[in-house]
């Protein structure tokens, strides 16, 4: 029940931190992490993953 | 032609407002109109106060003024088949491209230490990685943090468009003067070769329909913008085979849309910047086909032709990108603003900014009186204020002029490796210098070498530097005047 973010790479833009309805994305030590027990997959809120379709490299942000 | 008493490029070197400030009131105003006659006849007065010191909107003001930009923004809502987002590199100086991405503090002090530094500076642009738009909350804090601490100094952004309907409201209130959209297509079916999605209204479309969404709001948001009376150019970039005759269409619907500027760039394809078409071997258009199409626009929206394609984090004058010498490790923690430097460098050029004026418009006219068809190619190596006064062997790039009884007209310029290091020339690198110089007839330079004037000569080129530190135009009339067997004692160059 949760995502993740491949952070080798990660290009850092961030669009992710903001997109997310549930606050669960941070910048932390040098890189973006998504705190598994926030994520909500973005269920009740959107129809898919907010971080997830709005990353620019693909497979970089995908389920844990 | 009388040459006026104050040398920009000595003043730009020198290291206090105290000399700025003593060479600015030495001197007389050389023309009759101080500060008046520099603007161009067919623009209001309005419009050039908006532009006069602003290095991208205006060809004029590129020879005088700076601009910089900060890393603020790196998040985007679209992906462009032109663009790696993954893309990060010290050398290369084309868009998109930085060597690290700021936070609105860190912008501010960047921003303050060029300012003191650098006197040309009058403008701060937000202009990718990203999107200003997009990434909002960040362009604004920037904004607002710098307009406190330096309040004349001009603020732009550059977007995709697609987020900015919703922020026009806000660029007109926080004094946004000037707004770069990047438009590559008005018909979906071309986007959707350039664009494989976009993120908007919290999901991600593809094809025709994430086209005809980026379309519809790149639309909307010029019209809001020229209702606002905030200038826009439109940057496109022309990609052959693609949408290169299309953008003919494109320039059409941006001018009944109030555009200032039409700004068409040549796609940049490296297959080692390992974007989607550089992969693909799509290649992009040479200097000589962009500047055929470029020609074939005249009479559209007026078009920008002084593009230098420059980084994401550029510091300075277009033609020289300074910003390797304000990484944040070289800025100190704590800084304060002094304009002292800033504002003496404009008193300097308010005087000889008319005094250029002046003989360009002789210069133009002397070409206009030679009653002889054809027109001559001629590149100029220059480091700013409007003068040929860059040696030949360390132009980084030169810069293209026209001159034909319709005048003399600035038509782009050819980017070259420099001839000369550490005081000898490569042989490898004169080739490459030749091959950039295609179809030029002559080349104007502060100084030269016997030997690469020679191999220029060989390739059909004539280089001299007789012409060294005299304004470009005024010596580019001599040029055409004599080479069309005119009177040589006519000259004054």
């Amino acid at each position: 029940m949760a995502y993740k973010i491949i952070a080798s790479q990660c290009t850092q833009c961030g669009a992710c931190e903001f997109e997310c309805p549930s606050s669960a994305i941070e910048y932390k030590g040098e890189k973006y992490v998504i705190d598994p027990d926030k994520c909500t997959e973005c269920k009740g809120a959107f129809e898919l993953q907010q971080c997830a379709s709005v990353c620019p490299v693909p497979k970089t942000c995908v389920p844990a | 032609m009388s040459a006026p008493i104050t040398w920009l490029e000595s003043l730009t070197n020198t290291t206090s407002s105290g000399q700025l400030l003593t060479a600015a009131k030495s001197g007389d105003c050389a023309s009759s109109s101080c500060g008046s006659s520099s603007r161009p006849t067919d623009m209001d007065s309005a419009t050039w106060e908006k532009v006069k010191d602003h290095p991208c909107f205006s060809e004029e003001a590129h020879h005088y003024f700076a601009r910089m930009h900060v890393a603020v923004a790196p998040a985007c809502n679209i992906q462009c088949n032109y663009c790696n987002r993954k893309y990060d590199c010290a050398n290369e100086s084309r868009p998109g491209v930085v060597s690290e991405k700021l936070t609105p503090d860190q912008a501010l002090r960047k921003v303050i230490a060029v300012a003191n530094e650098v006197p040309q500076l009058s403008v701060l642009g937000i202009a990718g990685p990203g999107d200003a738009c997009y990434d909002w909350k960040k362009t604004r804090a920037t904004f607002e943090r710098v307009a406190s601490e330096i309040p004349d100094i001009k603020l732009c952004i550059s977007t995709n468009g697609l987020a900015l309907p919703e922020h026009v409201d806000e660029l007109a209130e926080m004094n946004i003067s000037h707004v770069t959209i990047t438009i590559n297509m008005v018909d979906p079916a071309v986007g959707e070769k350039i664009y494989p999605w976009i993120f908007y209204g919290h999901r991600r479309y593809t094809g025709i329909a994430a086209a005809k969404i980026l379309h519809e709001q790149q639309m909307l948001g010029l019209e809001m913008l020229s209702e606002r009376g905030i200038l826009t150019k439109i940057n496109s970039v022309m990609i052959p085979g693609v949408n290169d005759q299309h953008l003919i269409e494109v320039n059409k619907w941006v001018k009944e849309r109030g555009a200032f500027l039409h700004n068409v760039m040549p796609l940049i394809s490296e297959p080692a910047h390992g974007t989607w078409f550089g992969l693909a071997g799509q290649r992009g258009p040479n200097a000589l086909e962009l500047k055929a199409f470029q020609d074939r626009l005249e009479g559209g929206a007026k078009l920008m032709r002084h593009c230098r394609q420059c980084r994401a984090d550029a510091v300075g004058l277009l033609g020289a990108d300074r910003g390797q010498e304000f990484t944040l490790d070289q800025i100190p923690l704590e800084l304060d603003y002094d304009g002292g430097k800033r504002h003496a460098y404009r008193e300097v050029v308010a005087r000889i900014r008319d005094d250029h004026s002046a003989a360009k418009k002789e210069a133009i006219a002397t070409v206009a009186s030679v009653n002889i068809p054809g027109s001559l190619q001629v590149a100029v190596a220059t480091k700013g204020g409007g003068r040929i006064n860059e040696h030949f062997g360390h132009a980084k790039e030169f810069q293209v002029y026209e001159a034909s009884q319709t005048g003399i007209k600035f038509v782009g310029h050819r980017k070259v490796e420099p001839y000369c290091h550490g005081g000898w020339g490569e042989d490898a690198t004169l080739g490459d210098i030749i091959a950039a110089l295609e179809g030029i007839d002559f080349v104007l330079c502060a100084r030269i070498g016997d030997c690469p004037k020679k191999q220029l000569l060989e390739a059909g080129i004539q280089a001299t530097d007789a012409f060294g530190y005299d304004y470009i135009e005024a010596a580019i009339s001599a040029l055409y005047a004599t080479k069309h067997g005119s009177d040589r004692s006519q000259l004054t160059a």
